[in-house]
């Protein structure tokens, strides 16, 4: 199991290093000079001059590219064009947020998804089930700021439920949680389902039933606990798919998450603010996809460590 | 049995001689027809594609001009799904969104088609260091969740629909370049290529004749997926205004200018939402339907 976690997380670093390589690569694929892009349009030769000096721009790109892999590394991701404050810092500021926002949003979508997947799994072939997977046909073809524009109609205007932005408490977090998660749910309950009808094919389930444990007993006790093992990698993958969703709720509800930051830094041509996020992001999604592989490995005993 | 096969292939170089069998796409035909995730998918679909070709003729009015006396109109018998901010009428609007949808699927899908299967193709088929090589590029855009490639692209390029094309293309690269690599892998160990390598066909044809018309069942399921995929992120891209620019009549900018009216016109974001909503789900619903006609291992 060590052995395993430490070859996985040596293959880590060709992808973090490509993934810097890429929010490097960012800069340099914008046309026109990167001290230009940097400094602004009315900037004057010394000025080029100076920010080209600071940030190295006159050095051959793979110098370059070490320079901001170190930098990176010791935490340093640059200065914000537009605030003049550390990129770090504005991702301190907002990148909890937005983890916070896809917890939540696992959290609820992981509650619903269950339920509705034993529930479809358990009446197999009824309307409960047809209904379940008309419903998740339904949720992972919503486009997400759609359905967070009509929450807010139908909650916050209409009904006055919900808050429909800010932020503070959990409630003003309940709304985006759940369209956030709303394409999660669809997923999660699939799989449920799924795994769900695959634990009750098996011989040891049949023992149960044959030995008059009741149909609760038997769901909840004898199944779920082996059909959650295929769930639980799916809540992984759904957390880091909710970080990209994220950039779109976080527009809609008008919160100020990393998704937000990133959106503001393309438009204000902010690029080490871009550079930064798209890191910071990618390098999160990647590190959670590890720990579900290993959640899965841990969990089953059957899965291989090679 | 390779050696029937391959006498077909030199007598009938026209047609592919190694499909799954004979009765393999007649079969999935049938399995197709029968299946109701398909035909209500494939139904939503023909209907979409329709209404986007036909825009022109069937459009009340011009989707990029409105008159401001008839501004935020609600549905009525002279506009039935209402007006927007500048008068302009809603259905209009949608009808020609369908063309720029269909346009930046087509064009983008295709794009992603046609490099992620030449990806595929090398990687699983050739193997070794270019295998590695793709496979660790495929890795490295994957580590960027959702939307964020899309949005690292339109950050060096710019916006506008030939971006949004690029963008959303090269989101799908690694999901096309997964499936044909996978295929191929399978593949290339059957008997039927090691019989066209014994009778000295070259590696090239053996991908074009024999490798790919057998990998046909995973591209197209995943190709209808993706068109799906696509829709939402580049409604999604210009709905954050990173896209297809206003006055544009694309459903995502549609929905971006209608925020600012959700409380005392709601119809103006209502019906390019649902019109978004419905051709995904078309599309899902056919994949689905497609996966499961055509995915042998589901066949009993």
């Amino acid at each position: 199991m060590i052995v395993y976690v430490l070859r996985r997380l040596f293959l880590l670093v060709p992808v973090l290093v490509g993934v810097s390589l890429v929010s490097f690569a960012l800069l340099q694929l914008v046309p026109g000079d990167p001290a230009l892009i940097l400094a602004g349009e009315e900037a004057t030769e010394e000025v080029l001059a100076r920010i080209r000096q600071e940030y190295g721009l006159n050095r051959p790109l793979p110098v370059q590219f070490a320079a901001y892999l170190r930098h990176a590394v010791e935490g340093d991701l640059g200065i914000s064009i537009q605030s003049r404050q550390p990129v770090a810092t504005l991702l301190a500021q907002r990148f909890p947020f937005t983890l916070k926002l896809a917890f939540l949003a696992i959290v609820v979508s992981a509650t619903l998804g269950v339920i509705a997947g034993i529930v479809a799994a358990t009446n197999r072939n009824s309307s409960l089930d047809i209904a379940a997977l008309l419903g998740s046909l339904v949720g992972i073809s919503l486009p997400i700021f759609w359905l967070g524009l009509l929450a807010i109609l139908v909650f916050s205007v209409k009904l006055h439920w919900l808050p429909s932005g800010g932020t503070g408490t959990l409630a003003h977090l309940l709304l985006p949680a759940l369209v956030l998660g709303a394409a999660s749910s669809a997923v999660i309950a699939r799989t449920t389902r799924a795994s769900m009808l695959e634990v009750l094919r098996q011989d040891y389930v049949r023992t149960a039933r044959a030995k008059g444990v009741s149909d609760r007993l038997v769901v909840y006790r004898h199944a779920l606990g082996n059909a959650m093992i295929p769930i639980l990698t799916v809540f992984g993958l759904e957390f880091g798919y909710n970080l990209g969703g994220a950039v779109l709720t976080e527009t809609v509800f008008s919160l100020p998450g990393v998704g937000r930051l990133i959106v503001e830094g393309i438009f204000a041509r902010d690029y080490p603010v871009v550079q930064g996020a798209l890191l910071v992001v990618a390098t999160t999604f990647v590190l959670v996809n590890l720990c579900t592989d290993i959640a899965y490995a841990f969990f089953d005993p059957r899965i291989r460590y090679d | 049995m390779p050696s029937s096969i391959l006498e077909s292939a030199t007598t009938e170089p026209g047609r592919s001689p190694t499909r799954r069998s004979p009765g393999f796409w007649s079969d999935a035909a049938r399995r197709i027809v029968k299946s109701r995730a398909a035909v209500s998918g494939g139904t939503i679909i023909v209907v979409f594609v329709a209404l986007a070709l036909l825009a022109p003729a069937l459009a009340p009015y011009e989707p990029l001009r409105g008159r401001l006396v008839d501004r935020l109109q609600g549905p009525g018998p002279t506009h039935w799904f209402g007006t927007d901010e500048l008068g302009r009428d809603v259905l209009s609007r949608v009808l020609f969104g369908a063309r720029i949808s269909l346009q930046i699927q087509i064009a983008a899908v295709g794009l992603a088609l046609v490099l992620g299967t030449a990806l595929g193709v090398v990687a699983g088929y050739w193997g070794g260091w270019s295998d590695t090589l793709i496979m660790r590029a495929v890795d490295i855009m994957m580590a960027f969740p959702g939307i964020f490639l899309a949005l690292a692209i339109i950050a060096a390029l710019g916006t506008g629909l030939g971006n949004v094309i690029v963008a959303s293309a090269i989101f799908l690269v690694p999901q096309f370049a997964r499936v044909v690599r996978g295929s191929m892998l399978i593949l290339k160990e059957k008997e039927f290529v090691e019989a066209a390598r014994a009778l000295g066909e070259g590696d090239v044809t053996i991908v074009m004749r024999y490798l790919l018309p057998n990998s046909l069942a995973p591209i197209i399921v995943q190709t209808t997926l993706r068109m799906a995929t696509v829709l939402l992120t580049a409604s999604g891209l210009s709905f954050l205004g990173l896209g297809v620019q206003p006055p544009s009549p694309e459903w995502g900018a549609m929905l971006s200018n209608a925020r600012a009216y959700m409380i005392t016109a709601p119809h103006v974001a209502t019906v390019p939402g649902l019109a978004i909503m419905l051709v995904v789900l078309g599309f899902n619903l056919l994949g689905d339907g497609l996966r499961d006609a055509l995915d042998p291992r589901l066949r009993e």
